[in-house]
């Protein structure tokens, strides 16, 4: 059974050269085939760099984000001291909390040094203290945390950054399903590009297709001929699109090095073997089509 | 080999053939006559499964066309040899190849059928052009090429629409022949016709029967002809 599947599957990819004569040589459809085929595999890697990126994004903006928080004291000066010792013991205790740290002035001057400038009186300015938590990996209850606080520490306020986080992953996850339903459409352009120029060239034949009926051949031989051909165009075509795709992906400058937003539109380690399965799928996609075009057209034939 | 019973066939309009009952057994060697449009070709049509009838039953082998199936067509196709009138080939093939198809689409192509190809092509006078495409071909190569094709799957029976159509008398001949030598063979033929002096050359060498469509019947002749 199994070996069957492969047979076939050889004779798809190499061909039955007996088989495959009777199909004329085409002309300029099969180079519109071959170059659509390339065109829309090179957009799928970059479809796909872009869903992995931004899956990537999306992790890493959910992983480091998570585990801080920060805690922000406003209080009159003279109770400063005594509200961020306060808020300390309270989340000291609390559970999921792994440290707990008010930032120094100089780490608060720096902080503001981009809006102020690097010589503002930190001192003598009555701007609130920030307290740095480091989470656990479990977390903690924000809400009870909020409470205690409100009752120990009434200046606190608790920025747990889920307000500002959950916006960026959510934009960052669309986009990640944006760059999966654009292979989708893409795939599916292909299908149709295919079973237009399958339809063409079944159309162009219909002299060669009526002598082999005539002379005995059964529609799964005719029809094998042209998937066959169409099959091998699609994976001609997909793997030199995928090729250059991931060629151009790999030439694009790092975007790391300037910090990020962007985190690198491109694959990283075993992320590149993904763009590999484009022509394999391709051919797939460009078998199905065909085989169901040539099943309906010769249907509809004596 | 091939039944009719009460077969009639209608396009569309009117209809072209009906109520025709006939039997062509095995080995026999038919004419088929009548003037231009009286459905000859339809009645080979018929013959081979190209077409259905619109009433009555066509028995191909035994087996009702209703019931067969494309691949089953298939099949009984290989058992019967069509010449056309307008003999078609795929053109990007040499003739050698054209001849050779019903072998490769059968996938019986084998070193045995190589040289059984050489003796056909040879028994059609075709050894030359072997390598031409089928349009460098003239009307009588195309005829011949058409009838070496039809038979190299040394079919039951051979079908022949005009297959003198378009060629000169002493190539008709020739044609003929060929097909006479088949039907020593023990092949049954069928030749649809009009040329009434080709039926008179073969009568004289073959025990031929003349089947004349009229008035939408296919009916036998007499022995006037």
């Amino acid at each position: 059974m199994v070996l069957r599947w492969l047979k076939r599957l050889v004779v798809l990819l190499l061909g039955d050269t007996q088989a495959d004569r009777v199909v004329p040589p085409a002309g300029y459809t099969a180079r519109l085939s071959l170059f659509s085929a390339a065109a829309m595999s090179f957009l799928a890697v970059f479809a796909m760099a872009m869903s992995l990126a931004t899956g990537r994004l999306a992790d890493r903006w959910g992983a480091e984000l998570a585990r801080t928080s920060t805690l922000r004291i406003s209080a009159p000066p003279e109770q400063m001291a005594a509200q961020t010792e306060a808020a300390l013991r309270v989340l000291e205790t609390t559970p999921g909390v792994k440290r707990a740290r008010p930032l120094s002035d100089e780490e608060q001057r720096d902080l503001l040094a981009p809006w102020f400038g690097p010589d503002l009186p930190v001192e003598s300015l009555p701007i609130p203290r920030l307290i740095e938590i480091i989470e656990t990996d479990d977390g903690y209850d924000a809400a009870g945390l909020r409470l205690r606080l409100s009752a120990e520490a009434p200046g606190a306020v608790l920025d747990d950054h889920t307000r500002w986080r959950r916006p960026l992953i959510a934009a960052a996850g669309a986009l990640r399903t944006l760059g999966w339903v654009s292979i989708l459409l893409i795939a599916g352009t292909v299908a149709a590009m295919i079973t237009l120029a399958a339809n063409a060239a079944l159309a162009a034949n219909a002299q060669v297709i009526a002598v082999l009926r005539l002379v005995g051949a059964r529609d799964a031989y005719i029809a094998g001929a042209f998937v066959r051909r169409f099959t091998q165009r699609a994976l001609a075509g997909a793997s030199v699109g995928t090729v250059l795709g991931m060629g151009a992906i790999a030439m694009m400058p790092r975007a790391d090095v300037a910090g990020g937003f962007l985190t690198g539109l491109g694959f990283q380690g075993l992320h590149w073997f993904w763009p590999l399965l484009i022509p394999p799928a391709a051919a797939a996609v460009a078998y199905v089509a065909t085989r169901a075009a040539a099943r309906r057209t010769l249907r509809e034939l004596p | 080999m091939i039944e009719l019973e009460n077969v009639a066939y209608s396009y569309g309009g009117g209809e072209l053939l009906s109520d025709v009952s006939l039997e062509l057994s095995s080995g026999s060697f038919h004419f088929l006559t009548g003037p231009s449009g009286a459905g000859k070709t339809t009645f080979l049509k018929l013959c081979y499964g190209a077409l259905i009838p619109t009433a009555g039953q066509v028995r191909l082998f035994g087996g009702d066309v209703r019931d067969m199936g494309r691949d089953d067509i298939a099949l009984m196709r290989r058992r019967i040899g069509v010449v056309h009138q307008d003999c078609q080939f795929l053109d990007h093939m040499p003739v050698a190849d054209n001849v050779a198809l019903p072998l490769m689409v059968s996938g019986h192509e084998d070193a045995d059928q190589i040289e059984n190809l050489r003796e056909l092509m040879g028994w059609v006078g075709l050894n030359a052009r072997a390598d031409a495409l089928p349009p460098e071909l003239s009307g009588g190569e195309r005829q011949r090429a058409a009838l070496a094709r039809a038979v190299i799957m040394s079919p039951d029976v051979v079908l022949a629409d005009e297959p003198t159509g378009n060629i000169d008398w002493e190539m008709s001949q020739r044609l003929l022949q060929l097909l006479i030598e088949l039907n020593r063979m023990g092949k049954t033929i069928m030749i649809a016709t009009h040329d009434l002096n080709l039926i008179r050359a073969a009568k004289s060498q073959v025990e031929a029967r003349v089947l004349r469509i009229s008035q939408r019947r296919v009916q036998l002749a007499g022995a006037a002809l």
